[in-house]
């Protein structure tokens, strides 16, 4: 008998642990011999914890599942009260396209022989058969662009450190997943760490660098402990080291935690933070491509990013490029989050509507009530009224819209939801948050509270200086904490009206 | 000035074996300090100079980067440390109401401990189960879907 629970800290945090400990003492009770795989999650979060049985017509879901759910399991999983079907025909798999998370979920995280049983290292050995020139051309032909949200195309970044001539290289990943509503890179380094690795590898290989960082968050202990046993299992393997799959080529990497900073997810800031130093923002020039880590060149990129590098390396970039809409090509790991009745990861084509991510993949929100506002790109993303719903989810339509896609994670909000407190948690998040270097964001988001409560306390003056106040965050400020922080303020102030207009009716 | 408190010899040897263990390490702070706090629960004042003067910084530039990220404490924590995430998907599914309840019933504010020194509350700005909120953490173990219930059997637990 042969199970799966997710060891996915999503589950973790509904009960995965105390069912999985349920499932071997039923086991044992029972004398059976059990094979428990605590894979990845599949992605469908309201069904966690989803435990699933191979069969011989594939695996079959059950969830969610809980320690008293598990007796009936071995009895008669068929007839089960939580049975879903076969997993890969629920509907939210089968309208998935999994290119960069096609293994999360399916194989044991830290098996090599699995990861390679489902395609893994091929894009790897492809690579190494390249000239790093060619998989620099590769990368850039597959319109891969950078999904940590600034969407900087990423072979010509990579071409920046190919052609920069340097004694040491590196290839830091950027695991500082900081915004609220984004859990992408947490769940692909939990559930397919080796991924990363090999993405990783393959961009060492590219660019010339043989060390290579993952600075990931305090807030993240599973995908942690994930990735460092992963780079064991690729290092004994030879994946990595002086000879990576016995290659010329060395690369080899390690994990680096963050202390609670979310500046820190900004490139600069996060070099710093590796440094040993102040997670303060540098300004640019000099580009990390040129000046990055120990002042040496550096990609630095997302995990999705890096993640993504296996599969255009394995089936090419024409592969690839021919998804997507527009100059957004690719896949993205849609994450919805917040009041959404099917939370969870998407991976799909750019160019869903907004409205058909919201509804018909996520069902609306969980309380029943109606959608509201739906904030895209984390705390520093615009909310978005169901007006703007026809919006497709590309990097060049959100931007038209006054938004941003940033790194696809949706927060999802009913009626209930009061636009003006949540502009004034932008603007309070974004004081305690920032990095003091420049002073539009470290002042301005302290003035930026004090103006909304003066409009939360009825004073009509106070709305034309906030917009003021944002104008000069956004053009003003060094990095997008400060410049951004505008983008949820302003959408709020802009589709939301009435619920900056309540306290002035009152007063007056 | 007030003269630094010293560690103990116990105390000493354990920071010159962290330190020992970071020998040659490119941008060895962050992971000095963790483990330092891993180990002691804080970062004891006394620690920094000594820190400092390994990594051939200032004691300034020291505290500096320890002062810096939320995460690093100058004073040893509650028996358990209960994190509530503050941000925007949970919020959507009623986080603020759980932390006034929270606040409420341990009778503290944000980055306070209770008097009898059991519980320390923290606000975290994503755990990253922004599908499942309002999330929390109670030493380092997750909950997904917290409600006031879950958190005063959480409580009841610790107490």
């Amino acid at each position: 008998m042969k199970l799966y629970v997710p060891l996915d800290s999503a589950a973790v945090a509904l009960g995965a642990d105390d069912v999985a400990a349920a499932i071997r003492a039923e086991a044992d009770r029972r004398g059976l011999d059990l094979t428990l795989v605590r894979n990845g999650s599949r992605g469908m979060v309201w069904l966690e914890p989803l435990v699933e049985l191979e069969t011989d017509a594939g695996r079959m879901a059950f969830g969610p599942m809980t320690p008293a759910d598990v007796p009936a399991l071995f009895d008669n999983p068929e007839g089960h009260t939580r049975a879903l079907g076969l997993t890969e025909a629920l509907p939210w798999m089968a309208r998935q396209t999994r290119l960069t998370f096609a293994r999360v979920g399916v194989t044991d995280p830290l098996s090599l022989a699995d990861y390679e049983a489902h395609g893994g290292l091929r894009g790897l050995k492809r690579a190494l058969t390249m000239t790093p020139a060619q998989v620099v051309q590769e990368v850039t032909e597959s319109g891969l662009r950078g999904r940590g949200g600034a969407g900087f195309p990423t072979g010509i970044k990579w071409k920046t450190v190919h052609d920069a001539p340097a004694a040491q290289k590196y290839i830091v990943c950027n695991a500082d997943e900081g915004d609220s509503a984004t859990f992408a890179d947490r769940m692909l380094m939990e559930g397919d760490p080796l991924t990363l690795i090999e993405g990783m590898a393959i961009a060492g290989i590219a660019v010339g660098a043989t060390r290579g960082y993952v600075y990931t968050r305090s807030e993240y202990p599973v995908a942690i402990e994930m990735m460092r046993q992963a780079i064991a299992v690729a290092r004994a393997a030879g994946v990595l080291g002086a000879r990576v799959l016995g290659s010329d080529h060395a690369f080899d990497m390690e994990v680096r935690v963050g202390a609670g900073a979310y500046v820190c997810g900004e490139e600069t800031s996060l070099l710093n933070s590796l440094e040993g130093k102040r997670g303060v923002v540098r300004a640019k020039p000099p580009l990390p491509a040129l000046q990055g880590f120990m002042g040496q060149p550096t990609v630095v990129n997302n995990v999705i990013s890096l993640a993504s590098v296996p599969v255009i390396l394995d089936k090419g970039a024409a592969f690839y490029q021919d998804f997507g809409l527009g100059r957004s090509r690719g896949t993205m790991a849609l994450q919805l989050a917040g009041n959404v009745k099917h939370g969870g990861l998407f991976e799909a084509a750019f160019g869903l509507s907004l409205g058909e991510i919201v509804n018909d993949i996520g069902g609306g929100t969980a309380s029943g009530r109606p959608v509201k506002a739906v904030q895209v790109g984390g705390p520093l993303g615009a909310w978005f009224p169901p007006a703007l719903f026809d919006t497709p989810f590309t990097y060049e339509d959100f931007a038209a819209k006054d938004g941003l896609i940033g790194h696809a994670g949706l927060t999802v909000a009913d009626d209930s939801l009061d636009m003006l407190a949540m502009a004034r948690f932008a603007m309070e998040f974004c004081a305690i948050e920032s990095c003091g270097k420049c002073t539009p964001c470290r002042i301005g988001a302290v003035r930026g509270v004090e103006t909304l409560d003066r409009v939360a306390a009825g004073d009509a003056s106070a709305l034309p200086l906030l917009t003021d106040l944002c104008n000069t965050m956004k053009a003003g400020s060094l990095c997008a904490l400060g410049g951004f922080t505008p983008y949820p303020v302003m959408s709020a102030v802009t589709h939301f009206p009435d619920d900056f207009a309540r306290a002035r009716e009152a007063a007056e | 000035m007030s003269a630094t408190p010293s560690l103990g010899a116990a105390q000493t040897q354990t920071l010159h074996e962290i330190l020992e263990a970071h020998r040659g390490m490119e941008g060895a702070l962050l992971p000095i300090l963790h483990a330092v706090q891993a180990a002691f629960g804080h970062v004891p004042e006394a620690a920094l100079p000594i820190i400092a003067q390994d990594q051939a910084i200032s004691r300034a530039e020291a505290h500096g980067v320890m002062s810096f990220y939320h995460d690093f404490r100058t004073e040893p924590a509650g028996r358990t440390v209960l994190k509530l995430c503050r941000a925007e998907a949970c919020q959507s599914v009623g986080a603020d109401a759980l932390a006034d309840h929270a606040r409420e019933k341990l009778g503290i504010d944000w980055h306070e401990t209770t008097a009898n020194g059991t519980v320390t509350l923290e606000p975290v700005f994503c755990l990253g189960l922004c599908a499942c909120g309002p999330a929390a953490m109670v030493n380092g173990k997750l909950v997904g879907r917290a409600d006031a219930a879950k958190l005063d059997a959480i409580l009841e637990e610790v107490r």
